[in-house]
C-alpha cells in the first residue's frame, strides 16, 4: 500500500479532500475541470499585479508623501522576489505530495496558504513591520503560488489526453489573466478604505484574502479526477507510441537523471529569461526608446497590451502544440523570437512605434506560450503518472529566470548609459543578447529526444 | 427523462462554472484593452 492509498482510505472531517472522494461519477463533464483550474490560477495570477501596492506601501505613514520611516521601494521589491523564490521551491518540494493527494487537497491547501499570506501581510502592514509582510505574502503566499500553480496540471492532462496542450494552456492562461482582475480590483479596494489620514492597504489585503480563499475553494469543490481507465468518448489512444510521445511513465526523481529534463529546464529558463526582463522594464523601455512619442499613460497601455498577449499566447500556442507537436512549438518560439529581438533596435532606429509594439506583443505571446506548453511537453516525455510533480521540479527554471531576466535588462542598460550610450539606444545590446539566449534555447530544444527506456517505470 | 434531467443539470453546472471565472476575466480584459488604447491615441 502506498502513502497515497493510505491517505485515500482514511475517514474523518477532512476526508472529502482525498483523491478517493474526488473521483468523478458518471455524467460528470470534463469541461468543469478547466474552470476549476481557472479558479486557482486567476487568483494566484494576482502576483503579477502586486506592483499596484508598491506606491501606497511607500506612504503608509506619510500618507501623501513618503516619510523617512516609510518603507522604501527597494524593501518592498523583495516581497515579490521572495514569493517567486518560494513558488519555485514549494512546487519542487511539494510536487510529489500534490500528485499523491490529488488536486482537491492541493487546491484547498493552496487557498489556505495564498489567502493566509494576505492575512499575515495585512497584519504586517497594520503593525508596519516589513518582515511580517515578507513572511506573509513572500513565504506563505509564495508556497500558495507554487501549490496552486501545479495543482490542476496533471488532472487536466488526464481529463484531456486528446488535447493536453489546450487543457493546460487554458489553466495557465488564468495565471496571466489574474493580474487583469487583481489590478483594478486592488486599486478600487484600497481607495474604498482610504481616508485623508489612512491608506487602506491592510484592509485591501484582508478583503482580497477573503475573496481569493472563497474563489479557490470553489475550484477545489468543483474539481474531479477521472475514474481509472476513463477516456473521452470517441478517443482511442494511439496503439504505437509516437516518436516523441511516450506511452510509459517515468518516476519523478528518475526524471531528474535524464538529459531530457535538464534540456527542457534550459528551454523553459531561456524562453522565460527573454520575456520576463522585458515585461518588467516595458514601460520605461518604450518611453526611453521613443522619447516624447510614448507618454507614461501610453506606456502603461503598452504594458497592459503585453500582458494581454502574454495571457492569450498561453492558450493559443499551447493549443497549437497539440497539432504541430511541442518540440516544433518551441522551435517556433526560439526562431521567431530570435528574429524579433534582433529587429527591435531597428524599429527604434526608424522610429516605428507600431513595429516596436508588434515585435513585443508576439514575443510576449511566446513567453506565455512557453509556460503553457511545457506541462504537455513533460507529459510527452515522461508520461502522465508523475507529470505534476516533474512540472513542479521544472518550475525552478522560472525562479532562476526571474532573477536572470530583469538583471540582464536593467544592468546592461545602466552599463550602456554609464558609458555614454544615448538612452534611446541603451537597450540594443540587451536585445541582441536576448536573441543569443534564444539561439541557445533552440539548440537545447534540438537535442531533446525520447527518454531512454531504462528510465521507464515497470509494472511492479 | 432521467438522462435529459442529468444533461440539463450538467449544462447548468457548466454555465455557472464558466460564468464564475469568465465574467471577472472578461471584465479585467475589457479594462486592460480600454487602458491600452491610450498607446494608439
Amino acid at each position: 500500500m502506498t502513502n497515497a492509498d493510505i491517505l485515500d482510505t482514511r475517514s474523518g472531517p477532512m476526508s472529502f479532500l482525498d483523491r478517493a472522494h474526488t473521483v468523478a461519477k458518471a455524467g460528470y463533464s470534463r469541461w468543469l475541470v478547466p474552470p476549476a483550474a481557472l479558479c486557482i490560477h486567476l487568483c494566484i495570477g494576482q502576483a503579477y499585479a502586486l506592483s499596484v501596492f508598491n506606491l501606497p506601501m511607500t506612504k503608509l505613514i506619510g500618507i501623501d508623501h513618503a516619510a523617512p520611516e516609510d518603507w522604501k521601494l527597494t524593501e518592498i521589491g523583495w516581497i515579490f522576489s521572495i514569493a517567486i523564490f518560494f513558488l519555485g521551491a514549494s512546487a519542487a518540494v511539494f510536487g510529489r505530495w500534490v500528485e499523491d493527494g490529488g488536486p482537491r487537497r492541493a487546491m484547498f491547501a493552496a487557498g489556505l496558504c495564498w489567502a493566509g499570506g494576505f492575512f499575515v501581510s495585512a497584519l504586517g502592514v497594520y503593525l508596519h513591520n516589513i518582515w511580517i509582510v515578507y513572511l506573509g505574502y513572500g513565504v506563505l503566499g509564495g508556497i500558495g503560488l507554487g501549490l496552486g500553480y501545479i495543482s490542476p496540471v496533471s488532472t487536466l492532462i488526464k481529463w484531456f489526453p486528446d488535447r493536453p496542450g489546450m487543457a493546460t494552456g487554458m489553466a495557465i492562461m488564468g495565471f496571466g489573466g489574474g493580474a487583469f482582475i487583481a489590478s483594478p480590483l486592488s486599486v478600487w479596494v484600497i481607495k474604498r478604505f482610504s481616508t485623508p489620514t489612512h491608506i487602506g492597504v491592510a484592509e485591501a489585503f484582508l478583503c482580497l484574502g477573503v475573496v481569493y480563499l472563497a474563489f479557490m475553494w470553489v475550484g477545489a469543490a468543483i474539481v474531479r479526477v477521472p475514474a481509472p481507465n476513463w477516456r473521452p468518448e470517441g478517443y482511442t489512444p494511439p496503439v504505437v507510441a509516437q516518436k516523441l510521445i511516450t506511452k510509459n511513465d517515468v518516476y519523478v526523481y528518475d526524471a531528474l537523471k535524464t538529459p531530457q529534463f535538464w534540456l527542457i529546464w534550459w528551454v523553459l529558463c531561456l524562453n522565460v529569461t527573454a520575456g520576463i526582463g522585458v515585461l518588467g522594464q516595458a514601460s520605461a523601455m518604450s518611453q526611453e526608446m521613443f522619447p516624447g512619442r510614448v507618454t507614461p499613460i501610453a506606456a502603461a497601455g503598452f504594458v497592459g497590451l503585453l500582458s494581454l498577449f502574454n495571457m492569450a499566447g498561453r492558450f493559443i500556442w499551447a493549443s497549437i502544440s497539440d497539432y504541430i507537436g511541442r518540440k516544433n512549438t518551441y522551435f517556433c518560439f526560439f526562431a521567431i523570437g530570435t528574429v524579433l529581438y534582433a529587429l527591435v533596435p531597428w524599429t527604434g532606429s526608424i522610429g516605428s512605434v507600431t513595429l516596436f509594439v508588434l515585435c513585443f506583443v508576439i514575443i510576449l505571446s511566446m513567453y506565455g506560450g512557453g509556460f503553457a506548453t511545457v506541462p504537455a511537453y513533460l507529459r510527452d516525455m515522461f508520461g502522465t503518472r508523475y507529470v505534476g510533480a516533474i512540472h513542479g521540479l521544472l518550475i525552478t527554471a522560472w525562479s532562476m529566470a526571474g532573477v536572470f531576466g530583469p538583471v540582464l535588462v536593467n544592468y546592461i542598460r545602466q552599463y550602456q548609459i554609464d558609458n555614454g550610450v544615448p538612452k534611446a539606444q541603451a537597450y540594443n545590446t540587451t536585445m541582441y543578447i536576448m536573441a543569443g539566449l534564444l539561439v541557445i534555447g533552440f539548440i537545447c530544444n534540438f537535442f531533446v529526444k525520447a527518454v531512454d527506456q531504462r528510465f521507464h517505470m515497470t509494472s511492479k | 427523462m432521467v438522462s435529459s434531467t442529468t444533461s440539463s443539470s450538467t449544462a447548468l453546472k457548466l454555465i455557472l462554472a464558466w460564468g464564475f471565472v469568465g465574467i471577472p476575466l472578461v471584465w479585467g480584459v475589457a479594462q486592460t484593452i480600454a487602458n491600452a488604447m491610450a498607446l494608439f491615441n
